[in-house]
């Protein structure tokens, strides 16, 4: 009995120590891990070109990452989507080659760079043109001007201006529902900054949410509803929605209300809600990877077209070629040192720099 | 745990202590709260079952299309017609077997020291409110410190290992709790038998007493990796991707998951990735249901053989 008992003692024990070993193995694979960088920075043809940061650039990203890979067999390309704040602290501490940017690098994030000794190229590689949008059944709501949809977003509004008669002599006399953009998001950071005038100040007592298609829900089941997102969002759900043309009250780029659609976001007349988006490159990686220098490359010449196919809008053939030669050239720094700029089209921003 | 079979209620009259036995009108009064009683619970049963089966059929009519061999086998792409969760399925797997694999030794060892070998001290008493407590903490947290820790100061990366180690401490206080209670059930005489009969308190824990505990952890590893398959949140903090073209060739490779594949589909504008959702939510809930059926066939095994 006894020996049979340490018979099956000894045997058991033999299989948990194959287990322990298993363990061990695995955490000797993770220290292992250790000595290597997460990324390839060895710029061997098998190394993982490593994209990451915000949800709005992510599609664009993918797609030219498919299109990459299917020219460029063996080639390997990984996208993350952790928001463009966090796509920046990866960047910076070089755990990733390419980070995306719904807005503009900051004055905090440049400083982070800088502290780690990261050098960073910023490349525009689309317009995301936000919509502004009602129910089908909201007959009056025919146009807006930017001083009107300050009026229904500016924090002095919260509280106070809860009717539709009071954004517009004539419009009716009820209840005004807003549906915005949460804010976490860069969206809101660009719609108050364009809109309101600061970045981040808005009325707090709308109904928000980070998943779009949830505005979508919501302005398509309420006739006194009035909201803002993603242009691409309106075009995909044009039976639910009317979009409502801005007038900026400048006739310099275009006279009255423009309704926004591939070509006024492309042409720069609809504004002020047509933003740049951005990819951001490491230069170091550049220079040690020339996967990577292929992969930035063709980022830039196939954007333009690629972004149709997404939702997204492209910028003009013109500010391509300048975003080209500013990767050639390998130029680091930003060309928003204030954060976003509004009413200025990228093309200009790009020539200013050229010249 | 497992205590609500004991006292259900069968119809027939027993003593009530709230009321001095009487006779027909009180016995009527009580037959209608008997049949109100079990009325309200049939009720608390087929409410939630309803709207899961409500959940459940108009996610699978929408997604079922959508599901065939190519969409198991295909890579992400822009085009929602084009689109496989392959990457996701295989991501998902792994990260579950990996996550079990380490945090089942792990918890079921921190059960057996905290149930047969540790002492009712205070510091013990601490230990337990902190893994109750542990159990409740927001899944992003875990994130957050798996991106420290693992991430960062461990030099892991956006590894595999990295968000299994993450996910393992995500569920190491389910398993806990629940391998305790599964010790607790095995009857003290069992452990003086052993005792009696000449054996070491590590060899009646090895031989007797895990054996006929381990049907009950096993249900608790179920739980646990239920938990862990859905999570979303923290993987997004550690830095796992969504669009990945390669399988991963070891432990600390780059992965994505099937959560995160159907969110970000489900965050697309067009209509078509929508349906791809659906179809990820289906392939989700497969995908937990054959790994649950594999530990729910082991459960039963073991339980046939030990009575």
């Amino acid at each position: 009995m006894t020996s049979f008992v340490g018979e099956r003692l000894r045997a058991r024990a033999a299989r948990f120590g194959g287990f322990s070993t298993v363990c061990a193995a695995v955490s000797l694979i993770g220290a292992l891990g250790c000595g290597r960088g997460p990324t390839g920075e060895g710029g061997s043809s098998g190394a993982v070109i490593t994209i990451d940061g915000s949800s709005t650039v992510y599609p664009i990203s993918e797609a030219v990452a498919e299109e990459f890979q299917s020219k460029n067999a063996g080639s390997r390309v990984t996208v993350g989507r952790s928001g463009t704040g966090g796509g920046f602290q990866k960047l910076c501490r070089g755990e990733i080659a390419i980070a995306g940017a719904s807005r503009p690098i900051t004055a905090a994030e440049i400083e982070a760079c800088r502290r780690a000794n990261v050098e960073w190229i910023e490349l525009p590689v689309a317009y995301d043109g936000l919509a502004v949008v009602v129910n089908p059944q909201n007959t009056w709501a025919t146009s807006i001007t930017v001083a009107e949809l300050k009026r229904m977003w500016e924090p002095e509004a919260q509280a106070r201006v809860m009717r539709w008669s009071q954004v517009r002599e004539g419009w009716p006399d009820e209840p005004l529902r807003l549906f915005g953009a949460g804010v976490d998001s860069g969206t809101y950071d660009y719609f108050t900054k364009a809109i309101v005038g600061r970045e981040h100040a808005s009325r707090g007592d709308y109904t928000s949410s980070e998943d779009d298609n949830v505005l979508v829900q919501g302005i398509a089941g309420d006739r006194l509803a009035i909201g803002f997102f993603g242009l691409a969002y309106y075009e995909e759900n044009r039976s639910r929605l009317r979009v409502v043309p801005v007038d900026d009250g400048d006739a310099s780029n275009g006279a009255g209300p423009i309704t926004p659609s591939q070509d006024t976001v492309s042409r720069g007349t609809y504004q002020p809600l047509a933003r740049p988006i951005f990819v951001y490159v490491r230069k170091a990686a550049l220079a040690s990877d020339a996967a990577l220098a292929r992969f930035v490359e063709f980022y830039v010449q196939n954007a333009g077209r690629l972004a149709p196919e997404t939702g997204y809008v492209p910028l003009p053939a013109r500010a391509y070629e300048l975003a080209a030669a500013r990767l050639r050239a390998r130029t680091t720094g930003s060309l928003f040192s204030g954060g976003s700029q509004i009413g200025v089209t990228i093309e200009q921003l790009l020539a200013r720099e050229a010249r | 745990m497992n205590g609500a079979g004991k006292n259900e209620p069968d119809g027939t009259p027993t003593h009530d202590p709230g009321k001095a036995p009487t006779n027909d009108p009180s016995s009527a009064s009580r037959r209608r709260r008997h049949v109100a009683f079990v009325a309200l619970a049939l009720g608390a049963t087929v409410l939630p079952l309803a709207v899961l089966a409500m959940l459940l059929g108009g996610v699978t009519l929408d997604g079922l299309g959508r599901i065939g061999w190519d969409f198991l086998t295909s890579y992400p792409s822009r085009r929602a017609a084009r689109a496989g969760i392959l990457p996701g399925l295989v991501g998902s797997i792994s990260l579950i077997s990996l996550t079990a694999a380490l945090a089942v030794p792990i918890g079921v060892g921190a059960a057996v020291y905290l149930e047969e070998y540790g002492k009712r001290t205070r510091i013990a008493r601490i230990i337990e409110l902190n893994i109750a407590n542990l159990a409740g903490v927001p899944s992003v947290i875990y994130g957050l410190l798996g991106l420290g820790v693992f991430v960062r100061t461990l030099g892991m990366g956006r590894s595999l290992l990295a968000g299994a180690c993450t996910l393992a401490l995500l569920v190491l206080p389910i398993v806990i709790v629940a391998s305790r209670e599964a010790l607790k059930n095995v009857p003290d005489s069992t452990r003086e038998a052993c005792l009696a009969l000449g054996s070491t308190r590590w060899q009646a824990i090895r031989q007797v007493v895990l054996p006929m505990a381990f049907p009950e952890i096993l249900t608790g590893v179920i739980l646990a990796v239920s938990r862990a398959i859905g999570e979303t949140a923290p993987l997004v903090v550690i830095g796992a991707l969504a669009y990945v073209t390669f399988l991963p060739d070891g432990v600390l490779a780059p992965f994505t998951t099937l959560p995160i594949q159907i969110f970000d589909w489900v965050s697309r504008p067009q209509q078509s990735f929508a349906v791809n959702a659906a179809a990820g939510i289906v392939v989700l809930m497969g995908t937990l249901l054959a790994l649950n059926g594999v530990a729910i066939g082991l459960r039963a095994r073991l339980q046939r053989r030990k009575a």
